[in-house]
């Protein structure tokens, strides 16, 4: 029992670090511009997609694919906010929610015409091995994922508060009017956030692309996790996303793992559920501290 | 006046086209795209008041729709209801939860309503497919019982068109008396500004969740009404995929004007009607009609754009 529970629990925190990746990338684009993005899960398809396209149909080297991955994402992340959003910036802003819906809904379409509705495999990045740590069988792939999330999680976080552009970027977070005044360009910032999200995003799909396959429709509901995700743990920090991330992660595994027989097919419901009670009872987020708005 | 006048004209006019297709056409396929309009507007009218009124969006009203599609499957295949009680029951229990949803989320201030309804959805979407023999589960349950008027059955396409049209131009006319009422113009208070909306005691949480619970009802009433027109209900049609169309409807036909989400309806299932039938032909255009309605959405976003009011 103890290893069965221990194997719930590593595999929960694993997939917990996707989450918090995919959440990270939702929060990136919240602070900056208020817009919840609908298209989050997209760009974790679209990394996966890519990632397998160079890797296994081009041949090239892992760690080229990867980085090759992660930018063209970004890239797209850049024109999304440049061509849907940027136009719709002075409007209410649930218009700039929507208007992700629609690109959700464009990019969905197009990952389909171009890779259709298969499933693709993606090799593990250091071949099908497992190793045993009392008594729970970890994936090799389950390493690279928690280790490359830490490392983008410590990346991020140091970018935005060593690096000028990062703090440029969390002043127009912080006031946008105020950011302006000191000579910051707050559209470049907006539009780089979309980057920046769109990057971490695609890095969560390029790694658990060898666990889920990559299939134009399997971002969905990582990336709807995600946003339960950063929901959960608070929308106002990046840490939010991690710890709601793990939590989702945790919960669910573990959930299912200790239910009945035949409750499998409510795994995905946990995320959901604990979004609806969190926004019921504190909907700041667990980390989040409550916020009165002026006129 | 002038605007209300201006309504009830359109309204007349769209009465005539809607009276004038089945002498036209006797085609089931013709006349069961007309009834899909009708449900589809039915649910969307709820949403674009919502919207329009109430700034506010549901990612979750698809889940609305299979609420008062799987109640009144469930009460009248298990429970032999007549569907004509049924139908009132299944809304009944889709308002409360709309009202258990919107009270807590519509008190804050931001999008937690879209956030909390994106959540229901799916998860109601996931209890009607791991519910067993109660809900059908994934294969659905059949077997939906036709509605009855008097010793007539609305049994088939025709009659079920003369039965949903006007029972959306009662639900057309019931939300411009709500808007007329009270309710509605708090809502134009907090839709030009909601603190001081709020300032002048006008408790902007209960008008949100009122107009919400309408918006559940209405889809409720539409969902009901599908049940008993295919006579089977599965998971397949309530899901995100859905929820979103819906908006796009509104969005395309104009939130906060009463007859521009029946006519965004109109206008989507037509064009996704044509790239159906194109589709057949060419294999190419039947996996675009997705990415039609997307660029379709952000360009009609683009150009209707109205600054915020600050």
């Amino acid at each position: 029992m103890s290893a069965e529970l221990l194997q719930y629990i590593l595999t929960g925190l694993t997939v917990g670090c996707v989450y918090a990746l995919v959440g990270l990338g939702f929060i990136i684009i919240y602070n900056a511009t208020g817009v919840i993005n609908f298209a989050q899960g997209e760009f974790v398809v679209l990394g996966a997609l890519l990632f397998y396209t160079f890797l296994s149909l081009m041949h090239l080297p892992l760690a080229v694919a990867l980085v090759l991955a992660v930018l063209a994402v970004a890239i797209v992340g850049l024109l999304m906010e440049r061509l849907a959003i940027r136009p719709l910036r002075h409007a209410p802003v649930v218009t700039p929610i929507i208007g992700t819906v629609g690109v959700s809904v464009i990019m969905r379409g197009l990952t389909r015409l171009i890779w259709g509705p298969d499933a693709f495999p993606v090799p593990a990045f250091s071949g099908e091995h497992s190793f045993f740590v009392g008594g729970a069988a970890i994936q090799s792939q389950y390493l690279w994922i928690v280790g490359l999330a830490v490392l983008v999680l410590v990346g991020v976080r140091l970018f935005f508060d060593r690096t000028t552009v990062g703090k440029a970027m969390q002043a127009c977070a912080i006031n946008s009017e105020a950011a302006r005044l000191a000579g910051i360009s707050v559209e470049r910032m907006v539009q780089l956030s979309f980057g920046l999200s769109a990057a971490v995003s695609a890095l969560a799909g390029v790694v658990i692309s060898p666990i889920t396959f990559a299939a134009y429709d399997s971002g969905t509901v990582l990336g709807l996790k995600g946003f339960a995700a950063a929901i959960i743990g608070g929308l106002g920090n990046g840490m939010g996303a991690v710890f709601g991330g793990l939590l989702v992660g945790l919960l669910e595994n573990l959930g299912i793992g200790l239910a009945p027989e035949g409750a499998a097919g409510f795994q995905d419901a946990f995320a959901f559920v604990m979004l609806v009670l969190v926004l019921f009872l504190k909907p700041a987020g667990l980390l989040g501290k409550k916020r009165t708005e002026g006129v | 006046m002038k605007r209300f006048l201006h309504v009830n004209w359109l309204l007349a006019l769209l009465g005539l086209i809607v009276l004038a297709i089945p002498p036209l056409t006797r085609s089931p396929y013709y006349l069961s795209i007309g009834v899909f309009i009708a449900l589809h507007a039915m649910v969307a009218l709820g949403l674009g008041l919502l919207l329009g009124y109430a700034g506010q969006v549901s990612l979750g009203h698809a889940a609305f729709y299979g609420l008062g599609a799987y109640g009144s499957a469930i009460l009248t295949v298990h429970y032999h209801w007549n569907p004509w009680l049924a139908l009132p029951t299944a809304a009944l229990i889709t308002a409360a939860l709309a009202y258990i949803i919107g009270r807590p989320t519509l008190k804050l201030h931001g999008h937690y309503l879209a956030m909390a309804t994106l959540g229901l959805g799916i998860i109601v979407r996931i209890l009607f497919n791991e519910g067993g023999e109660f809900t059908g589960g994934p294969s659905g349950l059949p077997g939906i019982p036709y509605l009855q008027l008097g010793s007539l059955a609305i049994s088939d396409d025709l009659r079920m068109y003369l039965l949903v049209w006007p029972v959306l131009g009662l639900l057309v006319l019931l939300s411009r008396n709500l808007l007329n009422s009270r309710l509605g113009r708090c809502l134009r208070a907090i839709h030009d500004s909601e603190i001081a909306a709020g300032s002048c005691a006008i408790d902007t949480g209960r008008a949100k969740v009122m107009v919400f619970v309408f918006s559940a009802v209405c889809a409720s009433v539409a969902g009901s009404l599908y049940a008993h027109y295919i006579k089977f209900v599965n998971p397949e049609p309530f899901g995100f995929a859905f929820s979103i169309e819906l908006v796009v409807m509104v969005i395309v036909g104009g939130a906060g004007t009463l007859l521009g989400p029946i006519i965004g309806t109109a206008v989507l299932t037509l064009i996704t009607q044509v790239l159906v039938a194109v589709g057949a032909h060419y294999p190419v255009v039947k996996d675009l009609d997705v990415v039609i309605f997307g660029l379709l959405l952000v360009a009609i976003l683009i150009l209707r754009r109205q600054k915020a009011r600050h």
